[in-house]
């Protein structure tokens, strides 16, 4: 697999963590402890996990309302995820943002956007930001396939590769637009023909297959760190839970869940390092006790976290009050 | 101390700007080449260079995004958005991203962007590019908003607006770009967030600000003729709103006109009556007028565009009655 | 024992979920994230997941039943320890769980049944605000007429959809009770500016009698002020006389608006009266003299213990006759105005007395120094404008009381006696009655009385 056993380690332990801790997040949504939307990430975790893994500290990351296990894996920590999305002062967004809206300018995390399409131009003027400083950097913009539909995403594609902006578009393509499959909302299910039209390089990848995203994401990355302009990578996965929490899932069949089921990124890649002799099934039992250990204390200190006072109602709303 | 025009006015402050700082950079459709649609940005680029005036797609979403983008990065943009009409497409970025990043990361990040338009009618554009939506800007929590109705506040404003943390809608009269007016850059001030009275009296409280403030002070002069002495308040800045001296000059005059371009319904003109309502009912003597712009989207035709708009007549007018000196 | 597994909130505009069908079955094992159950939302049929492993020990709704996020669904307990388990252990374990879902089921049942405390409580407290428990609606408008017109309208039959009662079935009920309480149409209400009603508490003049000097008809700040300026008294807290003036408008409006009242009307022949008069006061000190009036007031008290229902305060719904006879004077005031203290025990009083009692309280009313059961006591009134020149009074019924005697002036007129026309002073006594406690014959017989004793002064 051509990795070592402690980055091994490492990937299945963040796919776990955005596991569990989502597990107990739907669990907590269903007691009324979380409320509000709660999209869940567990069945694409390959994709975050794999494409942090090839991103630098310093690197600016632009993420979607589903965006728990990216947070997570920028270095979050489980309780300031977990308490934000109860709504208390101690969450990353000191709770005014919830499960949709997760900020942390210190790992360059800049939400967290819950207008699909609405992250698209802020990647593009952090990438500019960069450019006009002289920094060589990445700004990595993740969209679901669904977003791909909206007018920024063609007005974004065109302004990075007209300025020659250091933007890497991230399609996590899992195959619908709310409850909207693929064939539904796009004319050309081959998403990277779009990208394409503006001149920027496009390339797929599976998805459910951390070690391939991360690699993938690694050589896009390096390109755009070298040449300074776009390129447009999609992933493909699925997500295994409703759109927001709970739905009837009217829109497909069960047999397309239990199919992506079988190729699930975390049993799949427990498997081929077991396979290669980089894991054992010790390791994996630690690092379950490990997560279990983090989650439950995350649960904890959210529960006990602050409530921010009413007197905060109208707290940062703006930086500078007018006298 | 010298005569500029509004627009000399706008680009002199974005000029002092860009040389001041080097996070400063201004984008926009046809700012480059073209010089500015209103000519506001003409000979920017041949003194900056096109990294610092950057000519944009007609992709008011996407620009005007990134430029929010580039504000989270550390830039101090300008934004021109050609005018207000077109603004409507980039409402999302505005409303969405600008106005809100700040409150949803808990005061985490900034977003020191400033977003210039040109606003209202009179040109014979016609309904699509004759809006003025001052106040659907001004209703929204995060933003600030300026209007510029001299050319010394055309100065003022984008220095203020740059130099403030937060996202600043300013909003320039489409009409005004060649007003003259005296224009003192030694002088500039930054306080730009509080009304002013343009012209002191005692009779009648006429209220209003940017395209309609030269409109006031001459519907004042005609006042003036009738003997009517009226105070001539300009509101400067819509967001947030200067109650305290709405008050002030209410409760010298106990009779208001509130003139306003936007639409009367849900106006700008309807905010700043509530507050009057609110905070000095019992200065009133008289109920308050407004002199808003006719609900019809603005006729091409002259004749119907003027009878469309405030006009001074319609001002004068408006504060005889508040007088009950027939009108 | 693990606990229960209640119906999820599956959704944040989720309050309730049917219970669709069961996946499991008592005694079946279940894993974290195993479906249990599908329950029916607004968005359609969701499978619900359990989020602890165990055994279902317990199902506690049946399919098809819509129960309220919360709601305890099943009891589930721990698996048993393997195959060695002891038998004994597991049947305990059994029932434990069985008490505690019979204990669930209560606390389902109680919480059900706050559930239905608490609606009610909801709906009368919407009631108590809309209208009546019993759901009579009102029309907004209908409402507020009520309001104004001091009308339960709640208790109005009404003529609208659905049984609403409208603004005209407010005011059918309003009409016959209190047209005086009918909201004034708007265009009565004074127009005063707000600024000009400020300024207007602030000099002490009431805005509505300021008459507006613009054409809009509106009262300004500026009439106001001119108005304080005009004004001659400094800046006195009201006109002088303008309390005093309320008030009796306020009695008189009362007693005409509640007081049905009949008049009867008797000349008098005081040639007796005053020539017994001018026999007493020759004996007497100046100081002393006695005034006809004197006579008036005693003859009106010794009159109501004879016709006893004329002495009396109405008591809502009748007027028992009082016992002791306290007779109220109407006395003018320099200033203007008018009251009508109280002469305790009247009928009691020598006409010395009498007189003196009369000097006594005009003095103190025209000095401000009536006592407060002087002003509330009286049972019958006397007015007297006699020496104002009319002959003639019909006068007004101060409420609570039920009659009055009014007394013009004493004029020399024609009167025949014994079929000779002779030239002798005589009086108009007319009496105001309350026709809700006497009548014509009854009052007559006290006019009658009245008349009678004035013919005999030396009995008074």
């Amino acid at each position: 697999m051509g990795l070592t056993r402690d980055h091994a380690l490492e990937l299945l332990h963040q796919m776990v963590r955005i596991r569990r801790l989502e597990e107990k997040a739907a669990e907590l949504y269903s007691a009324g402890k979380i409320r509000g939307f709660l999209h869940l990430y567990i069945g694409e975790e390959a994709v975050a996990v794999g494409a942090m893994s090839a991103l630098r500290p310093d690197e600016a990351v632009v993420a979607t309302y589903r965006e728990h296990g990216h947070a997570l894996v920028r270095g979050l920590s489980a309780t300031a995820v977990l308490a934000e999305m109860y709504g208390k002062v101690s969450g990353c967004s000191r709770g005014r943002g919830g499960s949709m809206h997760f900020f942390c300018p210190e790992a360059r995390f800049y939400g967290g956007n819950a207008i699909v399409g609405g992250g698209f131009p802020l990647a593009v003027g952090l990438a500019l930001a960069d450019k006009m400083q002289g920094r060589r950097r990445v700004t990595a913009c993740f969209f679901g396939d669904g977003a791909t539909d909206e007018g920024e995403f063609c007005e974004s594609m065109n302004l990075a590769a007209l300025w020659k902006l250091p933007v890497l578009f991230l399609c996590e393509n899992n195959q619908y637009s709310m409850g909207t499959a693929l064939a539904r909302h796009a004319a050309d299910v081959e998403l990277t023909h779009r990208p394409m039209a503006f001149g920027i390089p496009a390339e797929k990848v599976d998805g459910m297959d951390v070690v391939a995203v991360e690699r993938a994401v690694r050589y896009e990355a390096e390109s755009v760190r070298e040449q300074g302009t776009p390129r447009f990578l999609e992933m493909v996965t699925y997500r295994y839970r409703a759109h927001s929490m709970y739905d009837a899932e009217l829109y497909r069949d069960k047999a397309e869940v239990a199919e992506w089921k079988e190729r699930d990124p975390i049993a799949l890649f427990v498997a081929r390092a077991t396979e290669a002799e980089l894991i054992e099934d010790a390791d994996v039992d630690a690092i379950e006790q490990e997560v279990a250990a983090e989650v439950a204390r995350a649960v904890e200190e959210a529960e006990a976290a602050e409530w921010e006072t009413l007197e905060d109602l109208t707290r940062n709303v703006v930086a500078r009050e007018v006298p | 101390m010298s005569t500029a025009s509004y627009r000399e006015a706008v680009r002199a402050a974005m000029r002092k700007a860009l040389r001041d700082d080097p996070r400063v950079f201004l984008m926009g459709e046809d700012v480059g080449r073209y010089g500015g649609a209103f000519a506001v940005s003409k000979g920017l680029l041949e003194e900056l260079g096109p990294d610092r005036i950057r000519d944009t797609p007609l992709s008011e979403s996407g620009f005007v995004g990134a430029g929010i983008g580039a504000a989270l990065g550390g830039m101090r943009p300008i934004v021109e958005v050609m005018t207000v009409n077109f603004s409507l497409l980039c409402l999302d970025q505005i409303v969405n991203n600008a106005a809100t990043l700040r409150h949803m990361s808990g005061g985490q990040v900034n977003v020191p962007v400033l977003i210039r338009m040109a606003t209202g009618a009179g040109k014979q554009v016609a309904a699509q590019h004759s809006h003025s939506f001052e106040n659907w800007y001004a209703s929204v929590p995060g933003l600030k908003v300026l209007a510029a109705g001299t050319v010394q506040d055309a100065y003022d404003m984008v220095l203020a607006g740059l130099e403030d943390p937060d996202p600043v809608v300013l909003f320039e009269t489409m009409v005004l770009y060649n007003m003259e007016g005296e224009l003192d850059e030694e002088a500039s001030s930054l306080d730009v967030w509080h009304a002013r009275v343009r012209r002191e009296g005692s009779d009648v409280s006429l209220i209003t600000y940017g395209s309609s403030l030269p409109k006031t002070l001459k519907a004042a002069e005609l006042l003036a003729i009738d003997g009517i002495v009226a105070e001539v308040l300009d509101l400067r800045s819509l967001r947030p709103l200067d109650t305290e001296a709405i008050v002030r000059t209410v409760s010298k005059t106990h009779r208001a006109v509130i003139v306003d371009e936007t639409y009367r319904s849900g106006s700008l003109a309807a905010e700043v009556c509530a507050r009057i309502g609110e905070n000095a009912f019992y200065e009133l003597d008289a109920p308050v007028e407004r002199v808003c712009t006719v609900e019809v989207p603005i006729p091409y035709p002259k004749h119907l565009e003027d009878a469309a708009l405030p006009q001074p007549e319609r001002i004068a007018e408006a504060a005889k009655r508040t007088l009950q000196r027939g009108g | 024992m693990m606990g229960e597994f209640v119906m999820p909130s599956l959704g944040a505009d989720m309050t309730s979920g049917t219970l669709v069908e069961w996946r499991k079955r008592p005694g079946d094992r279940v894993a974290r994230g195993d479906i249990l159950a599908d329950v029916e939302t607004e968005k359609g049929i969701i499978e619900v997941e359990v989020f602890e492993s165990g055994v279902v020990e317990r199902l506690l709704v049946e399919p098809g039943t819509k129960v309220p996020v919360g709601t305890p669904l099943a009891v589930l307990g721990e698996e048993a320890g393997g195959a060695e388990a002891e038998a004994g252990a597991v049947t305990e374990a059994v029932t434990e769980a069985v008490t505690e879902a019979v204990t669930v089921t209560e606390a389902a049942a109680v919480t059900e049944a706050e559930a239905v405390t608490g609606a009610e409580a909801f709906e009368s407290a919407y009631a108590g605000a809309r209208g009546p428990a019993t759901g009579v609606r009102q029309t907004p408008s209908a409402r507020r007429l009520a309001r104004e017109a001091g009308i339960d309208a709640s208790r109005l039959e009404g003529t609208g959809v659905h049984g609403t009662v409208t603004r005209e079935d407010v005011a059918r009920a309003a009409a016959p009770r209190a047209p005086a309480k009918a909201a004034p149409a708007a265009g009565e209400r004074p127009r005063i500016s707000p600024l000009a009603r400020r300024r207007a508490a602030e000099l002490g003049i009431d805005p509505s009698t300021v008459t507006p000097a613009s054409p809009d008809g509106v009262v300004h700040a500026r009439d106001v002020e001119q108005a304080a300026r005009a004004r001659p008294a400094p800046q006195a807290a009201e006109p002088p006389g303008a309390a005093m003036r309320r008030a009796i408008a306020a009695a008189m409006a009362r007693s005409k608006r509640e007081i049905p009242h009949y008049y009867l009307s008797t000349t008098v022949d005081l040639g007796p009266a005053i020539a017994w008069l001018e026999e007493e006061n020759a004996k007497r000190s100046v100081t002393e003299r006695l005034i006809p009036g004197v006579l008036f007031l005693k003859a009106v008290a010794l009159a109501a213990r004879e016709v006893p229902e004329i002495n009396a305060h109405w008591a809502g719904e009748s007027a028992p006759p009082l016992e002791r006879v306290h007779v109220g004077v109407a006395i003018n005031l320099r200033q203007g105005g008018l009251i009508a203290p109280t002469i305790h025990d009247a009928d009691r009083l020598p006409l010395a007395g009498l007189m003196a009692a009369f000097k006594d309280l005009v003095k103190r009313t025209r000095a401000g120094a009536i006592r407060s059961s002087e002003m509330s006591d009286a049972t019958i009134t006397v007015t007297s404008l006699g020496d104002r020149g009319v002959e003639t009074v019909f006068p007004i019924i101060v409420p609570p009381q039920v009659a009055i005697v009014g007394f013009g002036k004493i004029v020399e007129r024609p009167w025949s006696v014994d079929g000779t026309i002779v030239s002798r002073p005589v009086v108009t006594a007319t009496l105001g009655g309350d026709h809700r406690v006497t009548d014509g014959h009854r009052g007559g017989l006290y006019l009658a009385a009245v008349e009678r004793l004035l013919g005999e002064p030396e009995k008074l």
